[in-house]
């Protein structure tokens, strides 16, 4: 049985850091890797750090703190940019997983299919990673960079996830599409953040889940719905060539054609939602 | 680590590894064994309690993370003096806990959300329950509680005579609500050694096992096939293929190899990677088609062909009758692997009592637990004790062996108590499936749509091992042409081995897998002839007086045409509905099916006595032995309720022993649907016994009344008054038996295999949305009948949570090992996706039944993946073919054009 480190301050966390820890946030990742094993590693346990928790507001945006339980975002009061991120909260696990779950967890997790990570995608999101020797930032899609792979080096914690906020109006919304009602894993999943102007898309930013080793934004779909009305017809501009990002495979949920096929359909109702 | 917290209000003191879970400190150092543990991964939910204030997985805290907070637990709901919470009056009442397991997180989600919103709509409380699993009940009845605590109806108590037919609570009911019920896990000695079990990861594999030396100076002891006094065993006396751990050769991914014994941190800290054995994988037969292709290699080197069985129903001239039909169907069905996904893992304890083995297990078959850990262990029968712990589902899985003879050796070497409980993983890939079927089917009409004759292949993979193949080949031959008066007839059943996992018994016996085919092939009749769906099936309805495909004349009790005539409203009033919705334009589209099934009760052709024994005692204690088991079933209630009444005396009297094979008779496996007809009929036997001996002492008639007060039996008689004082009299014993009559099939399929049946008719209404092919159920009515309803309750759950099943036999649910070994991979419905049902009870009363009441454990089941599969074909022009019909395989067959509206 290894080490188990529960500091309450970040300094003290980094420092343990020093040598290689199991970082334990909510736990809903860590324990269901761990069925029928006893738990050896050496565990940092992030969770009674309080200045991890919570969402606070400053000049450039919000600040989402890394141990922010998916219930604690939906309870926030956030301005409809949010409106997104708290769909997708909503259909994170069942309501255990979302009263333990955290935001960091879900984004160092790296799951293809993790819902939390293509609403922020579309919120233009950074993470906050912190180590001994500093802090530095890095955008969300710079962060994960492969099927369970990120760019958290040894002796990093994510902190706190960074939405900067806009100038304009903007509205967001998230849709996922699975084989069951709860506790699913999606097949399919997509978020759009969408800047309005003069009653037109002045800015957009989509982002489509578990159609790819990491959530992928479509920066082509985004130009199409730059300068369109924003109404539900929004939906009509969806092309299948958008999709090009994308590089689905064929597993237990679902065959490949099908998420892409899927992908459109998603994207064209969530647009749809978004401009309703 | 020391952590201190709140626990139902107390202040506790904990000390212990900061890693372990909440929900393993709670169970085994805390002993509170109410919170239960299905998956240890948050995905069954069995775990739930409230982490200050919220309901979480205990089974994903640390303890580490307990300090200063503050838990509750379902043995916190009820008060201190024991009076129960107005939520866990409702789950009584409403019949919302059927085996349990699940009860514990039920309730505490449940009472998450009253804490917050007393009166909550339908969907909040759907969103509030959507993270605890549910395999037995179907959630119409959890849900039905929950909306109606505070307003519940009070709870049926009968008096005497009054118990039959009456909507009595579960009388184990109260222990399943509180937590204090124990299952297979929650019973385990303290000073007791643990194994873990290393199994293959192949699928085909032979292998050599290294220097155990180093491992065995680790641990207690190793166990190989070398300590197995008689390593094979199955469900046939003749058949005893399956070794408790494999010799030097593995058939299927998760077959059992070495027994690891020890603490158990020890045994768990063990990884595979350090247990020495050099595999040597071969290719494996996966599917039908690789293990019947010529010179395919053997899975079993004494079973040619890889062929377990075959056989079949021949009548008539099936041949000639297909020329002269006006109508012919045909098609090609296929289904997967399916698991049983109790929420409770298999899990048990033995010990070494002198010269005797006694195990504490989770089972749904005592007596041939028995007989066959005797078998494997080379002792006598009576040198083996089964104490069944409270099932927590079985469905059939927990028919076959499971954790019973490696706790069963382990002890019996080591002289000390022994426990093993099955992961969920481990669970998943060592126990059986229901057999994955393709399901030839040709059926053909007259221009009046009578159905003149039926061709129907059935081929099963059963898997590595027998286990219930064999049963499984010879029911469904008797089954597959339908609950249709069919003067033509050719159906044959064969099963092959594979080296996919056993296939086992799964409600119903391959008989779901048939229905799928027959009652297409009905749509496409009715369709081609333009006739009604429901007028079609209704007009080949089997009915009293008509005889069967094995040339058996129903004489009784064959109530499908009122199934049907009580669905017709519901039928017609759907279709306008279904019509209005899809006159809209949209991606979705709505539709109606219906599905129809008949089920032999009790084993095919074969005897299956039960034996029922009901005491009353010098201090006036009345109890039921019934060796019936109740896996959630609720037989422990039925067999109180026909006892009860028999004897003429209040069910509330009535104290019960169940299952241990020293203190009851054998009433046979909890199977085929048989517990109520034939241990039923034992138990009403066995009370009218005892009854037959009170009126005797008392020397008073028939109709004479009793009544119990302490010691004294009372026995009015007309005018007459007789007290009896059972110190004097007693004890007394009532026994009763019943086997249900049967004749054996010839060679032709021609004989009685079953002494009655019961039918069943269900529709379904569903939506597709066409762009996804994703499919919402709306609704469902379900017509069965069971001959007579001993308690409409418990025989509503039943068919509720047998819908679920066909729900996600139809939709969702696919085995696959290696792939889908856990509850997330693996979908079963969640309360979100099983719509609200309506049960209408026929009674046409059987003769032979207690009261004349059938069974309705599996048909439950079988009607409602062919209903479903009929109102998607209705919305979408689309025929499934292979089931589960996930979303991408019903848009991919929209978008292949195979539906009308795609
Ligand atoms: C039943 C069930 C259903 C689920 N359903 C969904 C779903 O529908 N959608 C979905 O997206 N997810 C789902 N999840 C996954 C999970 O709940 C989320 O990913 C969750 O947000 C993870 O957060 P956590 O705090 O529990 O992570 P933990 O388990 O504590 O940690 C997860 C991983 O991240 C690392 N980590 C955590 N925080 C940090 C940090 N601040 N810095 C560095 N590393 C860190 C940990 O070391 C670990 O490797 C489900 C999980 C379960 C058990
Ligand atoms: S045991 Fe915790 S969710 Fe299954
Ligand atoms: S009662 Fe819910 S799982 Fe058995």
């Amino acid at each position: 049985m290894g080490d188990y480190r529960q500091p309450d301050r970040l300094e003290e966390a980094l420092e343990a850091l020093i040598r290689p820890h199991a970082v334990l946030a909510g736990g809903t990742d860590f324990y269901p890797a761990r069925v029928g094993r006893t738990v050896e590693e050496d565990i940092l346990d992030i969770s009674r750090i309080k200045g991890l928790r919570g969402i606070s507001r400053n000049g450039a945006g919000w600040r989402l703190g890394a141990t922010t339980t998916w219930s604690e975002l939906l309870a926030a009061d956030l301005p409809p940019l949010f409106d997104g991120l708290k769909q997708a909260a909503r259909e994170v696990g069942g309501r255990q997983i979302q009263n333990a779950g955290t935001l960091a967890g879900n984004l160092c997790n790296a799951s293809p299919a993790a819902d939390g990570v293509p609403p922020l995608l579309a919120l233009d999101a950074e993470v906050e990673l912190a180590s001994r020797t500093g802090v530095r930032r890095l955008a969300l899609s710079k962060f994960i960079v492969g099927n369970r792979r990120t760019q958290l080096s040894p002796g990093e914690l994510l902190v706190a996830i960074h939405v900067p906020k806009h100038a304009t109006i903007a509205r967001s919304s998230f849709l996922k599409l699975g084989a069951r009602r709860y506790l699913v894993i999606s097949i399919v999943m997509a978020a759009a953040t969408l800047e309005i102007a003069d009653d037109r898309v002045a800015a957009a930013r989509v982002a489509v889940g578990a159609c790819s080793a990491v959530a992928q934004r479509l920066p082509l779909l985004e130009v199409a719905l730059v300068g369109a009305p924003f109404d539900s017809r929004l939906a009509e501009r969806v092309e299948p060539v958008h999709l090009a990002p994308l590089a689905p495979i064929d597993d237990v949920r679902g065959s490949a054609a099908y998420r892409l096929d899927a992908a459109v359909t998603v994207l064209r109702r969530l647009l749809a939602e978004v401009a309703s | 680590m020391k952590v201190a917290f709140t626990l139902n209000d107390q202040k506790m003191d904990w000390c212990g590894l900061p890693a372990t879970r909440l929900a393993a400190a709670l169970r085994d150092d805390l002993g509170l064994t109410g919170t239960k543990v299905g998956c240890d991964a948050g995905d069954c939910g069995a775990c739930t309690v409230r982490l200050d204030g919220r309901q979480v997985c205990a089974c994903l805290v640390a303890m580490g993370q307990m300090a200063g907070r503050t838990v509750e637990t379902v043995e916190g709901l009820a008060a201190k003096d024991g009076r129960l919470a107005a939520l866990q009056e409702s789950f009584l009442t409403y019949g919302a806990a059927q085996c349990g397991i699940c009860t514990p997180g039920m309730l505490m989600a449940a009472h998450d959300l009253l804490s917050r919103q007393p009166r909550p709509e339908r969907a909040a409380v759907e969103e509030a329950l959507g993270g605890v699993l549910c395999r037995c009940t179907g959630y119409s009845k959890i849900v039905e509680a929950v909306l109606a605590v505070g307003a519940s109806k009070p709870a049926v108590i009968p008096e005497a005579g009054g118990a039959v037919g009456a909507r009595v609570p579960r009388v184990d009911g109260v222990a399943k609500i509180t937590g204090r019920d124990l299952f297979g896990a929650d019973v385990m000695p303290a000073d007791t050694l643990w194994i873990r079990v290393v199994r293959s990861p192949h699928a085909r594999a032979r292998f050599t096992v290294g220097d155990l030396a180093p491992l065995r100076a680790r641990l207690a002891a190793v166990l190989t096939a070398d300590d197995i006094p008689f390593n094979g065993y199955g469900i046939y006396p003749d058949v005893k293929d399956q070794p408790v751990l494999a010799a030097g050769q593995v058939r299927y991914r998760g077959e059992a190899v070495l027994a690891l014994v020890g603490e158990r941190t020890a045994v768990l800290a063990v990884r595979d990677e350090d247990v020495p054995i050099a595999w040597a994988p071969e290719p494996p037969l996966l599917g039908i088609d690789a293990a019947t292709v010529p010179q395919a290699p053997l899975v079993q080197a004494d079973k040619p062909r890889n062929l377990l069985l075959d056989g079949g129903v021949r009548r008539g001239d099936p041949a000639g009758a297909f020329a002269r039909c006006t109508a012919v169907a045909e098609g090609m069905f296929e289904t997967s692997f399916v698991e049983h996904a109790y929420i409770e893992p298999e899990a048990g304890w033995a010990r070494r009592v002198g010269d005797r083995i006694e195990i504490h297990a989770t089972t749904q078959t005592p007596y041939m637990d028995r007989d066959e850990i005797a078998n494997v262990m080379r002792l006598s029968p009576e040198a083996v004790r089964i104490v069944p712990t409270a099932c927590g589902g079985g469905f059939g899985g927990k028919l076959d062996l499971s954790v019973q003879p490696l706790i069963a050796v382990a002890a019996w070497q080591l002289g000390c108590p022994v426990a093993l409980v099955y992961t969920r993983p481990e669970s998943m890939a060592a126990s059986t499936k229901r057999h994955p079927a393709r399901v030839r089917a040709k059926f053909g009409c007259d221009a009046e749509g009578r159905l003149l004759a039926c061709d129907v292949t059935a081929t099963f993979d059963t898997g590595a091992y027998a286990s219930w193949g064999p049963t499984v080949a010879n029911r469904v031959p008797v089954h597959a042409m339908g609950p249709y008066a069919m003067p033509n007839v050719r159906t044959w059943g064969e099963a092959f081995f594979t080296n996919g996992p056993p296939a086992g018994a799964f409600r119903g016996f391959g008989v779901p897998q048939a229905a799928i085919a027959h009652e297409a092939m009905m749509d496409e009749l009715a369709d081609r002839l333009g006739i009604d769906r429901l007028e079609f099936r209704h007009r080949n309805a089997l009915r009293v007086g008509d005889t069967t495909a094995t040339g058996q004349k129903l004489d009784h009790s064959a109530g499908l045409p009122q199934c049907l005539d009580a669905l017709r409203p519901h039928w017609r009033k759907a279709h306008e509905e279904v019509s209005a919705f899809n006159a809209k334009d949209g991606p979705r589209r709505r539709g109606v099916g219906i599905g129809c099934m008949w089920y032999g009760i009790g084993n095919t052709s074969m005897s299956n006595p039960s034996r029922m024994r009901v005491g009353l005692s010098v201090d006036g204690v009345l109890t039921l032995y019934n060796g019936a088991l109740d896996i959630g079933q609720g037989s422990n209630t039925i067999m109180t309720q026909i006892v009860a009444d028999a004897v003429g005396l209040p069910a509330g009297q009535f104290a019960l022993v169940s299952g241990d094979t020293d203190l009851t008779a054998d009433a046979g496996k909890t199977s085929a649907s048989r517990q109520t007809f034939v241990s039923g009929r034992a138990a009403e036997a066995a009370g009218r016994d005892l009854r037959r001996q009170i009126l005797r002492l008392a020397n008073a008639g028939a109709d004479a009344r009793l009544s119990l007060e302490g010691t004294v039996l009372t026995v009015r008689d007309g005018t007459e008054t007789h007290s009896l004082d059972l110190a004097k009299v007693g004890p007394l014993m009532g026994e009763g038996t019943f086997d249900p009559p049967t004749t054996p099939l010839d060679a032709d399929g021609q004989g009685i295999p079953y002494a009655t049946y019961a039918f069943a008719a269900q529709m379904a209404t569903v939506e597709v949305d066409i762009e996804l092919g994703t499919v919402k159920v709306l609704h469902i009515v379900a017509a069965h009948d069971v001959g007579k309803a001993i308690n409409p309750t418990l025989v509503e759950g039943q068919i509720e949570g047998g819908i679920a099943q066909g729900l996600g036999l139809a939709l969702m649910e696919e085995y696959l090992p290696g792939r889908t070994e856990n509850l997330h991979d693996y979908l079963i419905p969640t309360v979100g996706d099983v719509p609200e049902i309506e049960c209408l009870l026929i009674e046409d009363r059987e003769p032979l039944g207690p009261s004349g009441a059938k069974g309705v454990g599996e048909p439950g089941l079988v009607p409602t993946a062919p209903a479903i599969l009929g109102a998607v074909h209705h919305a979408t022009g689309v025929r499934a073919h292979r089931v589960p019909l996930l979303p991408h395989r019903l848009r991919e067959a929209i978008l292949a054009g195979k539906g009308r509206k795609a």
